[in-house]
């Protein structure tokens, strides 16, 4: 039987606020498998914590409880939960991709540079990135006139397809989507799905935030429900001689 | 890719100090002047690695200690106590260890620093042109020729003006002296470049294309560069990873997203809730 790339186990994560002394949880009690050529997509309503296990297996956030088992190129398994910060960073450049909802980047950086950043990182020369990056804006149907200047004033769909060419270019081990076609007409959605399809067949391990029953249902190979933390958890007084972390 | 540096239980403390300095000064306290004999912690304990190529950031606020450390680390002051390693090839050099004149060539050839006030950083009784060949040379570069050609090519690269490379620094805007001084810095390409509060006073669109130049320069040369910063925007836009320190003590450190987005710390909370 095939070993999963992302075997997480008991993940919870929830949010001290020293300053109001609440304790806020977030995902609690999360399991769920990712395997190569395959996408496990995370379902479940709004405030479940959805968002949560994918920036707790980027460490975008810290997590509070359970293990982010990640099986790297070198078969070697990894504790993300537990991995120090700078093997961290380089599972970032050379592994783990996250296409987030929102694209942060400089005013000042072309279309082109932002989408070809990851494999410039990564050693490849800004021209080859660049004619990379390209290929991919043209596939996610982004029109040529806006890939020599800075996203920051793009549209949210534009912003989008920015944000999905740039995780998608890099052809990572893993690749975590958090709503990959949300603000996208259904043309460009359909396209994006061709090209989650095809580096699936790549090999490309993939585990996405859907809400469209429609969409887990042709691209999820496993599916995994969360539920929101029960009301009584919601918010929780908590000591604030709370443990820091250092 | 490999460490460079390697910083343990670094400690600064201005004054005689007593037995009772460490447990009386620091985030708990409050204070980072001992009440009992009136001394200074101006650092404690801080430790951290460096790799090749990677951008560490240094944030909290002023007298939190964060300059004291790139100060120690650039021979400007001497530490309490604490080590560094700095490891270049096969050799590793204990950095408090070695004698004055071993200092001076890490300093001279393998740290570049770059100041926040251009005074420190910048000989203003010299020309701009004249700054870089001082720092080439102290590294025994000695045909002048060569050191102007070497000149000219880091000002072109740093966008400072050939044409007024033979003027003063002081004539210069505050924009223009920090660019003189990152050329100063990089004109022996060392692997480790100390940046403290290098943007702080310039008006934004300066600070942008300081910015964006320190981060052109990382990529090309893949230089290893500790950050002083107390600005949140620079620290997320350059550092990939960050310590947050406060009266003199590490505090907290992580990965730069994580330490903005999910901050773990009462006062990193309060720091990134009053910035963004």
């Amino acid at each position: 039987m095939q070993t999963p790339i992302l075997k997480i186990n008991g993940f919870a994560k929830h949010f001290t606020l020293h300053e109001q002394g609440k304790q806020i949880p977030s995902s609690h009690n999360v399991n769920l498998e990712v395997y190569a050529g395959e996408l496990t997509a995370l379902i479940g309503p709004t405030g479940a914590g959805k968002s949560s296990v994918l920036k707790g297996i980027y460490r975008t956030y810290l997590p509070s409880a359970g293990e982010i088992l990640y099986c790297d190129r070198h078969g070697e398994l990894v504790d993300l939960a537990q991995v120090d910060e700078y093997r961290m960073l380089q599972l970032r450049h050379e592994e783990i991709g996250f296409v987030t909802q929102f694209l942060f980047c400089l005013p000042r950086q072309s279309t082109l540079d932002v989408v070809a950043h990851p494999l410039v990182v990564r050693g490849e020369s800004r021209e080859s990135g660049r004619n990379k990056a390209a290929e991919m804006l043209a596939a996610l149907n982004l029109p040529e006139r806006l890939w020599s200047i800075s996203p920051a004033t793009f549209s949210g769909g534009e912003k989008q397809r920015v944000n999905l060419a740039r995780g998608l270019v890099a052809k990572p081990r893993l690749l975590l989507l958090d709503e990959p076609t949300a603000s996208l007409d259904p043309v460009t959605a359909e396209r994006v799905i061709g090209i989650i399809e095809g580096i699936k067949q790549e090999g490309v391990a993939m585990l996405a935030i859907f809400h469209h029953p429609e969409l887990t249902q042709r691209l999820g190979d496993r599916v995994v429900e969360l539920t929101p933390p029960s009301a009584f958890l919601k918010t929780q007084a908590i000591n604030q001689q709370e443990k820091v972390y250092a | 890719m490999r460490k460079i540096l390697e910083v343990r239980h670094l400690s600064k403390i201005y004054g005689k100090g007593c037995p009772r300095c460490i447990e009386s000064t620091g985030p708990e306290a409050d204070t980072n002047i001992c009440p009992h004999c009136g001394s200074v912690v101006a650092i404690h304990d801080v430790s951290f690695d460096l790799h090749e190529g990677e951008i560490l950031g240094l944030m909290g606020e002023s007298g939190s200690g964060k300059s004291t450390v790139v100060k120690n680390l650039y021979f400007d002051q001497t530490p309490t106590s604490g080590s560094a390693r700095f490891i270049e090839g096969d050799a590793t050099h204990e950095m408090f260890n070695l004698n004055a004149a071993q200092q001076r060539r890490l300093r001279n050839q393998r740290f570049g620093m770059v100041y926040q006030n251009p005074h420190l950083g910048l000989n203003f009784g010299i020309s701009s042109g004249g700054n870089i060949a001082e720092r080439l040379l102290m590294s025994d570069v000695s045909h002048y020729g060569e050191i102007r050609k070497r000149a000219k090519e880091l000002l072109s690269r740093t966008e400072v003006l050939l044409s007024r490379m033979d003027e003063s620094p002081a004539a210069f805007s505050g924009g223009m002296q920090q660019r003189v001084q990152i050329a100063k810095a990089l004109a022996t390409n060392p692997p480790l470049l100390y940046l403290d509060e290098v943007t702080t006073g310039l008006d934004l669109s300066v600070q942008a294309r300081i910015l964006d130049l320190i981060l052109e320069i990382q990529q090309e040369r893949n230089t290893a560069m500790i950050v002083v910063t107390h600005d949140l925007g620079v620290i997320r836009l350059l550092t990939g990873r960050a310590l947050v320190m406060k009266y003199g003590r590490v505090i907290e450190s992580g990965l730069t997203d994580q330490i903005l987005e999910d901050p773990q710390h009462a006062y990193t909370q309060r720091l990134v809730a009053s910035a963004l």
